[in-house]
């Protein structure tokens, strides 16, 4: 990617010479795995969690998996983070997302149980009431 | 460099399709079973950067319990799906419309933001924690170097996340309690606060008599089995 050109550089610095010095300036980027590569797996993670919830919201279940998908985005983000920045504490932080995350799965889960114990079914986009 | 790309591309692809498939699909038990298969490529993924005993973690904690957790409650719940999947194209278009703005921005911030890395980038070898040949010393496992950490500078966190655990473990016990009526228990504090005076009678009995037990009016038999 060094080939040395006469033309201007592009806007990120990178020089524009023949095509096959593109081409392989594109491929290094998609084959070279860096730590954009994992931030952006784990934004699109993020996002399809986000959009789990608004799809399902009459289902509790399901709207605690997608709870627990946006937890496992957080979780590679900053395993990502500490991987490429050679610290512990990302991962160290992770565990206790971990830790949080099935605490948080067990008791919304006992409520969902008790939840349908009273109701019968786990309807949830009426709730708005506090006294049943 | 090409096999870690390859792998990288397979997990990240099955990870975001089984997310996806998740949302969406008709059936619960097959969601719970697609959010493993997304825990089983996540783990992969974080194999990949080198942290294996978050990955070894993730199966155990997540897949083994979270999950096996989620099976049983869609399992044993009588749910009506049919009756809960009729508002899922009404909020199609507002979720997609928010989650697409989540994720530009995202991706904005991801791919034109440069980061001045501390000492040294670049995945696997960087979260073992040791450099081989800098000092001499042999490079240390990812578990050694978490737990070299783990229990010196982030001791309050590691009690607190005990704590955390222990609460929520009360707290799910206490919620979802089912205490039957009509059902006969032990109870063991009847059984642990019997006295002699009241568990025996000695009796005088003739030669070639008998006995008949006294017909008390107690409220727990010899057992101390009592009302529920």
């Amino acid at each position: 990617m060094e080939q040395a050109s006469k033309q201007d550089c592009g806007r990120n610095g990178q020089t524009i010479g023949d095509k096959s010095a593109m081409r392989s300036a594109t491929i290094g980027q998609f084959m070279n795995i860096g730590l954009a590569h994992y931030l952006t797996v784990a934004a699109i993670l993020f996002t399809i969690g986000i959009f789990g919830i608004f799809l399902n919201r009459k289902n509790v279940i399901v709207i605690l998996m997608s709870i627990e998908l946006m937890l496992l985005a957080v979780n590679l983000n900053l395993i990502a983070f500490s991987s490429f920045s050679g610290d512990l504490t990302g991962q160290a932080f992770a565990l206790f997302v971990l830790t949080v995350a099935a605490a948080e799965a067990a008791i919304g889960l006992a409520i969902v149980v008790i939840y349908f114990r009273n109701r019968g079914t786990i309807a949830v986009d009426d709730i708005n009431l506090m006294k049943g | 460099m090409v096999l870690t790309a390859i792998f990288f591309y397979l997990f990240a692809g099955l990870l975001l399709l089984a997310g996806l498939m998740v949302i969406s699909v008709r059936n619960p038990v097959h969601a719970v079973l697609l959010l493993i298969f997304a825990f089983f490529n996540a783990a992969g993924l974080f194999v990949l950067l080198g942290a294996e005993f978050l990955a070894m973690i993730l199966m155990i904690v997540y897949v083994g319990a979270v999950a096996v957790l989620f099976l049983f409650v869609v399992m044993m719940l009588d749910i009506d799906f049919a009756e809960l999947r009729a508002g899922f194209m009404k909020h199609f278009w507002l979720g997609a419309a928010v989650g697409g703005i989540a994720l530009a921005e995202l991706l904005y911030v991801v791919t034109s933001w440069s980061l001045k890395l501390a000492a040294g980038g670049g995945g696997a070898g960087v979260a073992a924690g040791g450099a081989a040949g800098v000092t001499g010393r042999p490079a240390l496992t990812n578990t050694e170097a978490l737990g070299n950490v783990l229990y010196t500078k982030y001791v309050f966190f590691f009690e607190v996340a005990g704590l955390v655990l222990l609460v929520a473990l009360i707290g799910a016990i206490i919620l979802a309690l089912h205490r039957q009526k009509d059902v006969k228990r032990q109870s063991i504090a009847v059984q642990v606060a019997r006295r002699p005076e009241t568990a025996i009678e000695v009796m005088k009995v003739a030669s070639g008599g008998a006995i008949f037990p006294s017909k008390d009016g107690r409220s727990a038999d010899s057992m101390g089995r009592g009302p529920p």
